[in-house]
């Protein structure tokens, strides 16, 4: 089965890690955007832009497979969805809305969670500003330092190649932006690739733009049929 | 051979670690711990003031009574389970990890069963006594509550799961679940009742270890599945 052609296929897949061709996604009935293509490959980064409620958090969810209401094709490292999913996740750092910090453990305890090693944890928080926070309860601390907990994720040695970082600069301050701009620019040096949302200019390069306005359904047939019917 | 040995040491190690990280948020929410204790306490000490103290009737009652009120209490405790985790994000993390699901929830049901169902056992002689339950009973009420509240707490974790991403679930939880529970409160009771009458408790004590392992096989999967149902929206 794996014989030349496909060898060759796979290796050739390689500068392109997560593509997207014809997709269109529906949340509650609802056609949120239609056709949308994209392509993401190492070492680059992708910035997802769209009014609230244009469908970039759904979006977001179909790429990691939480939602699977989707039509046209996905593909990770040239294999389709959702065969290619677990491959996916295997090397997917996904940073939701919702943070995934535990307000009843401390910042070292939920590094500790994400499987990371106590010096690794240190050194992960202190790049994020949160040095001397290490053993307060996540509860207690404020909602930009508690994104900051869920970011010190990305300054792991061991993480993944893929992020996937809905609205990642929310609750941060300046200082905050430029530092994880930075580990982001570093992270795709490194060959990763990084697939974001945001309202505001993120300064990393090479980022190319895909704004769902563009791939809005068009409403105009819907209006028409309404009238002749 | 030896990467399948290596996945599987990966495996005991990521349980050992999601277990104790449970174990530590149930430790550090200490009301959650001891209000389900207070409640199946509480309302059991004034039984005898709602229907009586006569020593005859209260015998007859308590081992039903202990049972229904153990049952109301990890039911009241179960709402919980996963909500935290899902409104914080953390309960999407652990779906999109690459090892199945089954393990996070077998973690939590078994730690719930710890801080609620295991106390509750513990204490189950004392209320015996309090209710002039038999002294034959107290050992069977141990054992058939142990085996039996970790059955509830496995099968409540499948009503947590399929009501997690409702606001408020309410009665719904327990409309779900009541059902479900009826064959261990059943043989539960069976086994007390049957070590008072003076028979052999042996069979029912069999039929709540079968029930507890077939719970803890197909619990933790259906629970996972209403997970990621609960996710999707």
């Amino acid at each position: 089965m794996a014989s030349g052609p496909a060898e060759t296929a796979s290796s050739r897949s390689v500068d392109l890690a997560l593509s997207a061709r014809a997709l269109s996604c529906e949340r509650d009935g609802r056609s949120l955007f239609e056709g949308l293509e994209f392509e993401l490959a190492p070492g680059t980064a992708l910035q997802i832009e769209g009014a609230n409620g244009a469908g970039k958090s759904t979006l977001i969810r179909t790429l990691i497979g939480t939602a699977s209401d989707f039509s046209g094709e996905i593909l990770w490292q040239g294999k389709p969805f959702p065969a290619a999913l677990p491959a996916l996740r295997a090397s997917l750092l996904y940073i939701g809305h919702n943070a995934g910090v535990r307000r009843g453990l401390t910042p070292l305890e939920n590094l500790a969670w994400y499987g990371a090693s106590g010096a690794a944890a240190m050194a992960a928080l202190d790049a994020v500003g949160l040095y001397g926070f290490e053993d307060v309860l996540c509860q207690q601390l404020s909602a930009g330092q508690n994104r900051r907990v869920a970011l010190a994720r990305l300054y792991l040695p061991e993480a993944p190649a893929l992020w996937i970082l809905d609205e990642p600069l929310a609750a941060l301050d300046v200082a905050g932006v430029a530092s994880l701009e930075a580990q982001m620019n570093l992270h795709m040096q490194g060959g990763g690739c990084v697939l974001l949302t945001s309202h505001q200019p993120v300064a990393i390069a090479p980022l190319a733009k895909v704004n769902l306005a563009d791939f809005q359904p068009c409403r105009d047939a819907s209006a028409e049929w309404a009238y002749a019917g | 051979m030896k990467i399948e040995a290596a996945t599987a040491s990966v495996r005991v190690a990521g349980f050992y670690t999601l277990f104790r990280t449970e174990l530590t948020l149930a430790v550090r929410r200490r009301s959650d711990i001891f209000n389900p204790l207070l409640f199946f306490v509480t309302v059991l000490a004034m039984m005898p003031l709602g229907i009586g103290p006569e020593p005859e009737m209260l015998a007859r009652m308590a081992a039903g009574l202990i049972w229904v009120m153990a049952l109301l209490a990890t039911l009241l405790s179960q709402e919980s389970l996963f909500r935290g985790d899902y409104e914080d994000g953390s309960l999407e993390q652990l779906a999109l990890q690459p090892q199945p699901l089954y393990f996070p929830v077998l973690a939590k049901a078994l730690v719930h069963w710890l801080v609620t169902g295991l106390p509750l056992a513990l204490l189950s002689p004392l209320l015996g006594m309090m209710l002039n339950l038999g002294e034959a009973g107290y050992w069977p009420l141990f054992v058939s509550l142990a085996l039996g509240t970790a059955s509830l707490s496995l099968i409540g974790a499948v009503g947590a799961a399929l009501t997690v991403a409702l606001r408020r679930p309410g009665l719904l939880l327990a409309l779900i679940i009541m059902p479900l529970y009826v064959p261990v409160l059943i043989f539960g009771t069976g086994t007390v009742q049957a070590a008072l009458d003076g028979y052999s408790y042996g069979p029912q004590m069999a039929i709540l270890g079968a029930i507890l392992a077939a719970a803890a096989a197909l619990a933790p999967l259906a629970a996972a599945g209403a997970i990621r149902i609960s996710l999707e929206n």
